[in-house]
């Protein structure tokens, strides 16, 4: 559901630029933030907030590849496999989260909890290798390192779906 | 320790805080040139400074500001903040640590440009960044420092943070304006250039982060005093985000006539090779820079003396491969890179990429043949040049120039099956064995 608020915010931010077709980027990150990905709802809301085609905007979702085309996981790792980071051994940490969580990257774990992913250059060169959980860095990322941040996700997760429950 | 000038005080706690900027000289510099500065003198200044841009092209700042169309249409400043040049990690940390002296930067470059509508175009990937920007922005509209006539003056400027969403095209500046209009980030002929037909179809000037973390300081202390720093023709100081095979990678901010040795050797900077190897190869401006041999560790760092040495200096991202690297397998990533981000508009480029990833892995894998160098040689004289911009250019970089460089190993791999160095090589099956 995209709620009203976020349609509301997507109205507002089409208001805030000289054409309001500039809104539609900042729009599909807030869709996304609805729904966890790009649903037809979701372009549906951001063509009608800014008065645009559905068509439209979905030529602009599917070219840039932070706007999710499929439902991902809780936890979406992305591990940078660029040239700096491939220089300081991120294939073998990659082989290693795949045994870890029992995917391929590109997969989502059966529970719905870890997506991996390899992405380009995150910016995060001297301090390779990198990934990002949910967009926020954990860098210099050792193989004991990458094991002790699942851990730390698992119980992230128990205690989020603990909390659930109480709910 | 030289004296640093965009990376000055970014260890200080709390400098991210307007307050914390503020007590440590911040603003100074944007309520001094609102006084005493016309914009068309603020322009002369940056050009006397000798100020270059940090992104790639290495264009004089002051001189691309003067290009500006003088027309009746509203004009256009976007901060060029979708750092993605492999390699690049410089304003990922200066929008991170002091994001406030990035937006006085563009307060200024504002002002100097009679522009009234800024844009930072901040990558989508760099979440604490663009938080640490917005919030930055936020707190100088709450100071007075952006909004309707600035501290007094005449002068109103509106700042809108841009999000990316990922694409590495975007950081080419016409599929940037492209992207920050709501569209795929496809980039545009030109001419013309920004600075006639820009975004919105106004004046439009493109400056990256680093360089206009660089005003306030030029602002305050004048343009003799920046280009006291430096050579004749590459002025100041600029961030080398150095990666790879050294002991102590990092942003390190250095005068740009320092050896390339200073920077990977010394103690205070890269701290040596990786396990005090072989050095065996710089890529001394980003991943769209030609490879150069170990042997040009003495040139300095400056864009003349990368440039005649044979590479460029590029975003300043000073890669650092050791003994150990396979320099095919090297290539190879590099390659990948540029295949999943070519934008697909031209087909040099989207074609191009395909197959030069194609044929360098079975180069790698051991099942390359003899033919297959050339004919990598020949895709890369089809793309060079030929393409709609420079994505293409960069891809055949490392290929080019990494076969002139090592075309042994190249043959090795079609020989032998195998690399001659690193994993899988014949030292390693030994040691296997």
């Amino acid at each position: 559901m995209i709620s009203e608020q976020a349609k509301q915010r997507m109205r507002t931010l089409a208001a805030r630029y000289p054409v309001a077709r500039s809104a539609v980027m900042p729009s599909l990150h807030i869709a996304q933030q609805e729904e966890g990905y790009i649903t037809d709802e979701g372009l549906h809301a951001v063509a009608e907030a800014l008065n645009l085609t559905i068509d439209d905007v979905e030529s602009v979702a599917t070219f840039y590849t932070m706007y999710y085309q499929k439902p991902q996981g809780k936890r979406v790792i992305k591990v940078c496999n660029s040239i700096s980071c491939y220089l300081r051994d991120c294939d073998p940490l990659i082989k290693h989260l795949e045994q870890r969580l029992g995917i391929k990257c590109g997969e989502t774990t059966a529970d719905g909890n870890y997506t991996l992913m390899t992405v380009e250059c995150l910016a995060s060169c001297s301090t390779a290798p990198a990934l990002q959980v949910n967009d926020e860095f954990v860098e210099n990322v050792s193989i004991a390192k990458a094991d002790a941040l699942l851990e730390e996700l698992e119980q992230e997760l128990q205690h989020e779906g603990y909390q659930q429950c109480q709910n | 320790m030289p004296e640093l000038i965009v990376t000055k005080d970014i260890d200080v706690p709390g400098i991210d805080s307007l307050e914390v900027y503020r007590q440590y000289g911040g603003y100074e510099a944007l309520t001094n040139a609102l006084r005493t500065y016309q914009p068309d003198n603020l322009v002369d200044l940056v050009k006397a400074s000798g100020l270059r841009g940090r992104g790639g092209a290495g264009f004089p700042a002051g001189m691309k500001w003067s290009f500006l169309a003088k027309n009746d249409k509203p004009r256009y400043l976007c901060c060029n903040a979708d750092e993605s040049e492999p390699g690049t990690c410089k304003d990922r940390m200066l929008m991170e640590k002091i994001p406030h002296r990035l937006v006085e930067g563009v307060i200024l470059t504002s002002y100097a440009c009679r522009v009234s509508v800024a844009f930072i175009y901040v990558r989508g990937e760099l979440a604490l960044a663009g938080r640490q920007v917005e919030k930055a922005v936020a707190e100088a509209y709450e100071a007075g420092y952006i909004g309707q006539n600035i501290l007094g003056s005449e002068f109103s400027l509106e700042v809108i943070v841009h999000r990316g969403a990922g694409a590495y095209i975007c950081g080419e500046e016409s599929a940037l304006m492209e992207s920050l209009e709501g569209h795929r980030g496809y980039p545009r002929l030109k001419p013309p250039f920004p600075a006639a037909i820009g975004l919105y179809g106004g004046p439009t000037v493109i400056n990256n982060c680093e360089t206009l973390c660089a005003l306030p300081a030029i602002v305050s202390r004048g343009a003799e005093w920046y280009a006291g720093f430096g050579t004749e023709k590459s002025k100041g100081t600029r961030i080398f985000s150095l990666s790879g095979h050294v002991k102590q990678p990092g942003n390190y901010e250095l005068p740009l006539n320092t050896p390339l040795s200073t920077l990977i050797y010394d103690e205070h900077y890269g701290g040596g090779i990786l396990g005090d190897k072989k050095l065996k190869a710089i890529i001394p401006g980003g991943s769209s820079s030609p490879i150069l041999s170990a042997d040009k560790i003495d040139i300095t760092v400056d864009y003349e003396s990368i440039a005649a040495a044979g590479s460029m200096a590029g975003s300043g991202a000073v890669i650092i491969l050791h003994e150990d690297t396979c320099i095919v397998g090297a290539i190879l990533r590099m390659t990948e890179f540029y295949r999943d981000e070519s934008c697909g508009k031209c087909t040099p480029c989207r074609e191009g990429t395909y197959w030069l990833t194609e044929i360098l892995e079975r180069l790698e894998h051991g099942h390359g043949q003899q033919k297959d160098i050339e004919l990598l040689r020949d895709i890369c004289d089809n793309i060079s040049g030929k393409s709609f911009c420079p994505l293409g250019d960069a891809a055949t970089s490392s290929i080019v120039s990494g076969i002139r460089l090592f075309r042994e190993e190249f043959e090795y791999h079609v020989t032998h099956g195998h690399c001659m160095v690193g994993p899988g090589s014949a030292v390693a099956a030994a040691v296997a064995d």
